[in-house]
């Protein structure tokens, strides 16, 4: 699926404006990621598109409304070469998957790409080439694994 | 082994003689926060989760970001909150203020683990505790379990050294070490302030700095108790401290006394440039409050520096102290009165405008001077509006001039 391209430093103000997020209700918010900042991409983007950014991404605010517009938007992963970490625990919390890959400069806006997690590679079809990805540590996964935090504490528990 | 004081907080809370960076560990937890703004997508979680609140006496709410309602979706909002907040008999729920300020004045004790659904939650870090913000679900897990997992973070150590120059705040220091270490340069580490600077600060000094240690991504920003902490948490808590041999990632040293006013430009935190570069510049606001610097102290040196001009007749001077006990004591000292008649608009305790959502939002092409800690891209309103973050002082004095203005000449 396609990449939408992005820079370092994107905050949670640039995904989810504060004057936008007044709803908790995931359409509604599918609607509003990057409506100011990349207004092509709230009109355009199409289920199972790929966020590709460079360092520090999600960085700002705690609002969970940033990963929950993502996800709702249809974007399949965010892949970036780093996360601010409240929005790296909010992804793994709501089940947005987000991957660390440190040559993101390999995939350019527009470039169809596919993830391979069983290998922790990107195949980026329009280059034909494989870029490798960090897997999440294995506590991580164990959350990711559930469906997100609140189907790993709905079944499981921390002890 | 020797320990930071962050490690050894997560040590002793999660039951471990010891913890290095890198580790998981699963804490007991001893404030939960939520507000507002955020309060709505934890009680989701909350209630998909399906259990009962463990901990409702540590559980501490409130209604800050956009209080009282500026429109119906906020309005509806507060309902859920509310709603919730009633039926689950929650009884720390505050609207007299920022949910971090009311934090440090009524709640957090040193070598407490605060957790918030706001990224500002590690400006209690000041008082000697672990504090760090969450997303709404980690939130809504933290209700229902009274835990929540951390990786020992890295640790970073600032030293401080030095007296401040005349006109130069925990504001202009702040910001001087977000231009040298950068948005991200601290991105996952725990960051202890320290040095000769820190240790003769006050305690709203302290809750300035560590506001914005999430503003270099770290994951806390700490300071070492000591008496100050002591008189000003009621001689409660427990007394961590870093051992003299303890190791840190990365180490920097800053002389206070070798830098002026600073102010950080349109659209990050880290472009900071000293006030002399940036004197000048138009502006169509300036607002002084917010977690950052809405306390006492702030808004005295507002009223110190208005009481014989007046606020430009083309500028609007915004100020609204971080809580209502801030609020009476400035009023009691006759600051509100000044900046009142000297033409500034007084808020009741809120975030204000810092979010874009009530009490000042900007125009398309309008110009801000704040106190508050982020000056992103749209942040205050119009995608087309620019923020300058400042000193209360530089904020102060460019409300009488209309322009960006060097503090020191009004002092």
């Amino acid at each position: 699926m396609k990449a939408w391209k992005f820079e370092d430093n994107i905050n949670t103000d640039l995904i989810t404006p504060g004057r936008y997020n007044m709803t908790t209700d995931e359409t509604q918010l599918g609607k509003i990621a990057f409506i100011e900042y990349r207004p092509e991409f709230s009109k355009n983007v199409k289920k199972g598109d790929y966020i590709i950014a460079g360092k520090n991404f999600g960085c700002g605010s705690s609002r969970e409304h940033a990963p929950v517009a993502l996800k709702a938007a249809g974007v399949s992963a965010v892949i970036a070469k780093s996360f601010a970490r409240i929005f790296f625990r909010n992804c793994i919390n709501v089940g947005l998957p987000i991957f660390i890959c440190n040559q993101t400069e390999l995939i350019d806006d527009g470039d169809i790409i596919q993830t391979n997690i069983n290998e922790n590679i990107i195949v980026n079809e329009t280059k034909k080439i494989s870029i490798p990805i960090l897997s999440p540590p294995e506590f991580i996964q164990k959350i990711m694994l559930s469906g997100g935090l609140i189907e790993f504490l709905r079944r499981d528990s921390y002890v | 082994m020797s320990q930071t004081i962050t490690e050894k907080i997560l040590a002793h809370v999660s039951n471990k003689k010891e913890v290095f960076p890198g580790d998981y560990v699963v804490s007991d937890i001893d404030w939960i926060m939520f507000h507002d703004s955020t309060g709505p997508l934890t009680i989701k979680g909350f209630e998909d989760i399906g259990k009962r609140i463990c901990n409702k006496e540590k559980i501490v709410t409130f209604f800050d970001h956009f209080y009282p309602a500026p429109n119906i979706e906020a309005a509806k909002l507060h309902q859920i909150s509310r709603r919730f907040i009633d039926l689950q008999g929650l009884n720390n729920h505050h609207t007299d203020g920022i949910c971090h300020q009311i934090l440090a004045e009524k709640y957090v004790k040193p070598g407490n683990v605060v957790v918030g659904a706001d990224s500002h939650t590690c400006t209690l870090g000041a008082l000697g505790s672990f504090a760090t913000g969450l997303g709404s679900t980690d939130i809504a897990g933290v209700m229902a379990t009274g835990k929540c997992w951390f990786k020992v973070p890295d640790n970073m150590k600032i030293h401080y050294t030095n007296k401040l120059k005349k006109g130069v705040y925990a504001k202009d220091v702040i910001l001087k070490t977000a231009g040298l270490i950068g948005s991200e340069g601290a991105d996952y580490f725990a960051i202890e302030f320290s040095g000769d600077y820190i240790k003769s600060s006050s305690i709203s000094e302290r809750l300035t700095m560590c506001n914005m240690a999430v503003e270099l991504g770290a994951k806390n920003g700490i300071i070492e108790p000591d008496e100050k902490t002591l008189e000003f948490t009621g001689n409660q808590g427990l007394f961590f401290k870093s051992d003299y041999n303890a190791s840190y990632e990365k180490e920097f040293s800053i002389d206070v006394s070798q830098f002026g006013p600073q102010i950080a430009c349109p659209n990050s935190v880290d472009n900071v440039k000293p006030v002399e570069e940036v004197a000048g510049t138009p502006i169509d606001q300036a607002f002084i409050g917010t977690c950052t610097n809405g306390r006492l102290d702030d808004i005295e040196i507002v009223a110190r520096i208005l009481k014989s001009y007046k606020v430009k007749q083309s500028t609007r001077l915004i100020v609204i102290p971080a809580s209502m006990n801030v609020y009476l004591r400035a009023f009691q000292k006759g600051y509100i009165q000044i900046i009142s008649s000297a033409g500034g608009i007084i808020s009741s305790p809120s975030c204000g405008p810092c979010i874009g959502r009530h009490n000042g939002v900007l125009a398309d092409g309008e110009v801000c001077i704040s106190t508050q800690n982020r000056n992103f891209n749209g942040r205050m309103g119009s995608p087309k509006s620019m923020i300058y973050l400042s000193s209360p002082a530089s904020a102060a004095a460019s409300a009488i001039t209309g322009e960006i203005t060097d503090p020191r000449d009004y002092l």
